[in-house]
């Protein structure tokens, strides 16, 4: 958010490249990857890289319509229900003898649907999406509990497993990564390139003047959730693939990665800044950290005070880097800044 | 953020938007009507609902939910959240066990050591919070994983069974004092005192002119960060008296107490009539929300629906009690709006 000020200022370019948040991210990437291999021989093989990017495919796929939600200031906390929910209910219809190319279509129906649910609520209703999406968190895992119950499915045809489990031929990239590629080549390009990316920007900076200068908030708004309602369902499809089972409580705890994932990657909690690359890079980092505690032998439960602490410093980082540069430019007097420019600052970060 | 102030035709403001403020206001009284109407349909299909020990196991667990739930108000009145109350309960409620089957400190030693835990992640989250200004949503969801992923370490795959605690340390969930069960009066007595906070000492009129006016509360000079710092510090404090209810309640402790259970309180938080875009809610209506929760899960086991239904219908619960408030808060501006005007 302060790279485009930073870079403005002349003189001290290499500085401002050196503080934008990309550059700290393949820092921070290039560092694990040193440590990563300084713990085990086995972390620099092909085969390791392949695993420890397979494994984060769901939560990276999630992400990206999360970027978009969290950019125009709204969150989806409810994300890894709606997962759940889509495991659920494919192993149920599978079981009762739906062929797979029909059970598939109406899973990613209801993704959308329960994504509308959110939006109309959100967007239409006026209400905050953090407790919206708590609601429907708790509502969306109920239903895949109500629909396949404490069972699991595993009985699926090897075509099917092989989309979750299996590489592109000839390689060890495994599928699912193909699909997160595709998914953010095509959210990248509407974000950073297209008029619909640069309105819901406008909603994320400022709903008020977004709306008189003629965006509609709010279909906006239910379009993001009905997309990220759809692009769950897809993420929890992948999972029971890549599992080769449906269950009810599949992808719970995801949302915490998923969310951590997106402000890593240097998008603003309160909306208007951060980029698709820049959370592709944060999918990366927190990959290869994984896999590097994983290889350190510390467990999975364990592994969420790394990630909760991640979470938080995601926000800290950048809130006392802003606050430091205002006080370094005040300090040299390069520009006094008007008294209510300071104010203006102040409450932004609160 | 609401697309509040659209004015739609004619309508009988005043009658109607002082009936919608009187049931808005008297959300205790609705809930409590609701209640009352449920049980007698459940009575009717399950007549073994109606029984002194069925309502007080009801009643027992309501009040461990409505510990932490008064202490969840407190954070929702100043316009914040605290999504970490189940792993602060997890992990108060893991360490008293352990200190007892240990017997590293005596009952009363533990029980303090489990209230100072909970203070100090309460204020963890509070410095989070204020001090390094991460909004409340994304604090409480990092340190809800760090405060477990710190249980999970501690634990490991260790349980603490029931023969490990002091005997008669779990007698308090069963016991009674003339007829009120000692659980809820617990949970009265924190209500009581919390009640009585808020509406008669300067702290408890600040935290409510944090939530509802952050700014307005900033010009008056009320000290803002202080009162949200305070909010979470005590939320952190009845997470621990719920954490140490968990164990006289449940017995066995495990890494993985408590888990699941902050949908439980944010949902009898909003149930009972706390606004969550902060400012107004009563302590006593967080309570009773979740005794309405309690009452809503024993209902559909007495009913014949399975478990499963529970996290479904808690997620349409909460879904409905923000519409409803939404709703109702509109028809009331639209109302006096019209008033004005005449």
């Amino acid at each position: 958010m302060s790279a485009s000020v930073a870079s403005a200022r002349s003189g001290r370019s290499w500085l401002s490249a050196l503080a934008r948040w990309e550059t700290l991210l393949i820092g921070a990437i290039a560092g694990l990857i040193v440590l990563g291999a300084l713990l085990s021989p086995f972390f620099l093989t092909p085969g390791n890289f392949a695993n420890l990017i397979a494994a984060l495919m769901e939560v990276a796929i999630m992400a990206l319509p999360m970027t978009l939600i969290i950019v125009a200031g709204e969150i989806d906390l409810s994300v890894e229900s709606m997962a759940g929910l889509a495991s659920s209910l494919l192993g149920f219809l599978w079981a009762a003898g739906v062929p797979l190319g029909v059970a598939i279509p109406v899973v990613l129906l209801v993704g959308a649907l329960g994504g509308l649910l959110n939006g109309l609520l959100v967007a239409r209703g006026g209400l905050p999406s953090l407790v919206v999406t708590l609601g429907t968190l708790a509502l969306f895992r109920g239903l895949a509990l109500i629909v396949l119950g404490p069972r699991g499915i595993s009985n699926f045809p090897p075509a099917f497993t092989e989309l979750g489990f299996g590489h592109v031929p000839g390689t060890l990239i495994p599928w699912p990564f193909v699909i997160f590629l595709g998914l953010a080549a095509i959210l990248g390009i509407v974000l950073h390139r297209t008029w619909i990316g640069r309105q819901i920007y406008a909603i994320g900076k400022n709903t008020g003047a977004a709306r008189f200068s003629g965006v509609r908030v709010v279909r906006v708004r239910t379009g993001l959730f009905v997309l990220s309602g759809l692009v769950a369902a897809l993420a929890g499809i992948i999972l029971t693939s890549r599992l080769s089972s449906a269950r009810a409580d599949a992808g719970a705890g995801m949302t915490l990665t998923v969310v951590t994932v997106v402000l890593l990657g240097g998008v603003n909690i309160f909306g208007g800044s951060g980029t698709i690359p820049g959370v592709a890079l944060a999918v990366i980092a927190v990959a290869v950290m994984q896999n590097a505690l994983r290889l350190a032998s510390v467990t999975v439960e364990v592994q969420s005070i790394a990630l909760g602490l991640l979470l938080i410093l995601s926000v800290v980082i950048p809130n006392f880097a802003h606050r430091a540069k205002s006080a370094i430019d005040r300090v040299r007097g390069a520009r006094p800044p008007p008294a209510d420019s300071v104010r203006h600052g102040e409450t932004a970060s609160w | 953020m609401a697309d509040s102030g659209v004015v739609v035709g004619p309508m009988p403001a005043r009658t109607r938007g002082q009936w919608l403020a009187v049931v808005a206001r008297q959300r205790e009284l609705s809930l409590l009507a609701i209640m009352l109407v449920l049980g007698g349909l459940v009575t009717l299909t399950a007549p073994q609902f109606l029984t002194v020990s069925n309502l007080s196991q009801v009643a027992v667990l309501a009040a461990l939910i409505a510990t932490a739930a008064v202490g969840e108000a407190l954070v929702v009145i100043t316009r914040n959240v605290d999504l970490s109350v189940e792993a602060t309960m997890g992990l108060v409620a893991y360490c008293v066990a352990s200190l007892l089957e240990r017997h590293a400190l005596d009952t009363p030693g533990a029980i303090a050591f489990g209230l100072g835990l909970g203070l100090v992640l309460g204020m963890i989250n509070g410095v989070v919070v204020t001090v390094f200004r991460v909004p409340a949503i994304v604090a409480t969801l990092g340190t809800l994983s760090v405060f477990r992923g710190v249980d999970y370490l501690i634990a490991g795959s260790h349980q603490v069974p029931l023969a490990g605690l002091p005997p008669g340390f779990t007698d308090a969930a069963r016991d009674s004092v003339l007829g009120i069960p000692i659980f809820v009066l617990i949970a009265m007595i924190i209500v009581v005192i919390g009640s009585a906070i808020l509406r008669w000492t300067r702290f408890g009129r600040q935290l409510y002119a944090v939530g509802s006016n952050p700014e307005a509360a900033a010009i008056l000079g009320i000290p803002s960060r202080l009162v949200v710092f305070t909010a979470f510090t005590l939320c952190g404090l009845l997470a621990g008296v719920a954490g140490i209810l968990y164990i006289m309640e449940f017995g066995t402790i495990n890494g993985t107490s408590a888990t699941g259970l902050v949908l439980a309180v944010v949902a009898a938080v909003v149930v009972g009539g706390v606004n969550i875009f902060g400012g107004s809610g009563t302590l006593a209506g967080a309570a009773l929300g979740a005794l309405f929760l309690g009452f809503i899960a024993n209902a559909l086991i007495l009913v014949g629906l399975s478990q499963f239904w529970l996290q479904a219908i808690y997620g349409l619960v909460i879904l409905i009690a923000v519409s409803a408030d939404a709703i109702i808060l509109r028809r009331i501006q639209r109302a006096t709006a019209a008033r004005r005007v005449r």
